[in-house]
């Protein structure tokens, strides 16, 4: 599997992300600078966490008008995988290749711990490592995490099975929400489901040394699924 | 001439800052605050006197930058 993770000034994250995509058996791995207004031919593209253009004006504003966004737009909607982590789903959303956004965390603090994450659908690149239902436990670290969309959407996210993760305890019940996120959303996919844009990091749950390994099954998924 | 514009969160969208300012000025003994909403002013400087341009380009800036419209909403003022 070919990928390219994209660094806005202020990304952070883009060394796990390249770690975790070998770990899983990616070969061909690059990194790709914002400014750069071709986008290589790759099966993945990453935009991973940090704080691009320093979260100024909104979280993910400035880094969705870089010039590689226009290519990675277009890339979505010829089928190319891209996958958003955290800073990265910001930027999605205020790209409009997903809907909703992503506001201040309704306790107004940073959250940086372990979660809990129930697949909900294994029926994407992103997520057919998993069976839906399992739960994952991986961290999350942001200030902005807190999703919010409309009544409408939100009825279409669900109907149309976009709900990727849900935050949850360790049985899988609906009662640890870090951030405030309505229906205690983690993560959509795209209408196209060749989107996907999650705040929890499951490229920091890659390694024993980081803490869990529940996170391998995204990229070992995407791997196979792409490969 | 000058574009002011002032960017909000839409009624209805949670806003913990303001709800954060609320909860101190109760601390602070100022009783009687119903709500805050907390908000964003930006000043731009434009070139030209060209009311009308200004207008169309300043609602295009708002649109497609200034503001997300998923969560927000804007107004704004061309004052010479």
């Amino acid at each position: 599997m070919r990928a390219a993770v994209v660094i806005f000034p202020g990304t952070n994250r883009e060394g796990d992300m390249v770690a975790a995509l070998r770990r899983a058996g990616a070969t061909d791995v690059s990194l790709l600078w914002h400014k750069e207004t071709a986008l290589p031919a790759v099966d993945l593209v990453v935009l991973p966490g940090g704080f691009a253009f320093g979260d100024y004006l909104r979280a993910g504003a400035m880094a969705a008008h870089s010039p590689i966004m226009r290519e990675v737009v277009a890339a979505a909607h010829r089928g190319v995988a891209v996958l958003g982590v955290c800073n990265g789903f910001q930027v999605l959303t205020e790209a409009g290749l997903l809907p909703g956004a992503l506001l201040r965390n309704a306790a107004m603090r940073f959250v940086c711990r372990d979660v809990h994450l129930k697949v909900e659908t294994s029926n994407s690149a992103f997520t057919g490592g998993y069976n839906a239902g399992q739960v994952i436990r991986v961290p999350v670290a942001h200030n902005d995490g807190n999703f919010s969309a409309d009544r409408e959407t939100l009825a279409r996210l669900q109907d149309e099975d976009r709900i990727a993760f849900r935050y949850c305890d360790e049985a899988g019940a609906a009662n640890d929400n870090p951030n405030g996120s309505m229906d205690c959303i983690a993560g959509i996919l795209s209408e196209s489901r060749r989107v996907l844009g999650m705040m929890p990091h499951p490229e920091d749950a890659t390694d024993p040394l980081q803490g869990g390994t529940d996170g391998r099954g995204l990229f070992e998924g995407l791997v196979r699924a792409l490969q | 001439m000058k574009a002011l514009v002032h960017v909000t969160l839409k009624p209805g969208v949670l806003d913990p800052q303001g709800q954060a300012i609320a909860h101190a000025l109760g601390s602070l003994g100022f009783s009687g605050v119903r709500d805050v909403r907390a908000g964003k002013y930006l000043e731009l400087d434009l070139e030209g006197d060209d009311r009308a341009a200004a207008e169309a380009a300043v609602e295009e800036m708002c649109r497609r930058l200034l503001a997300n419209s998923v969560i927000e909403t804007y107004r704004f003022e061309i004052r010479s």
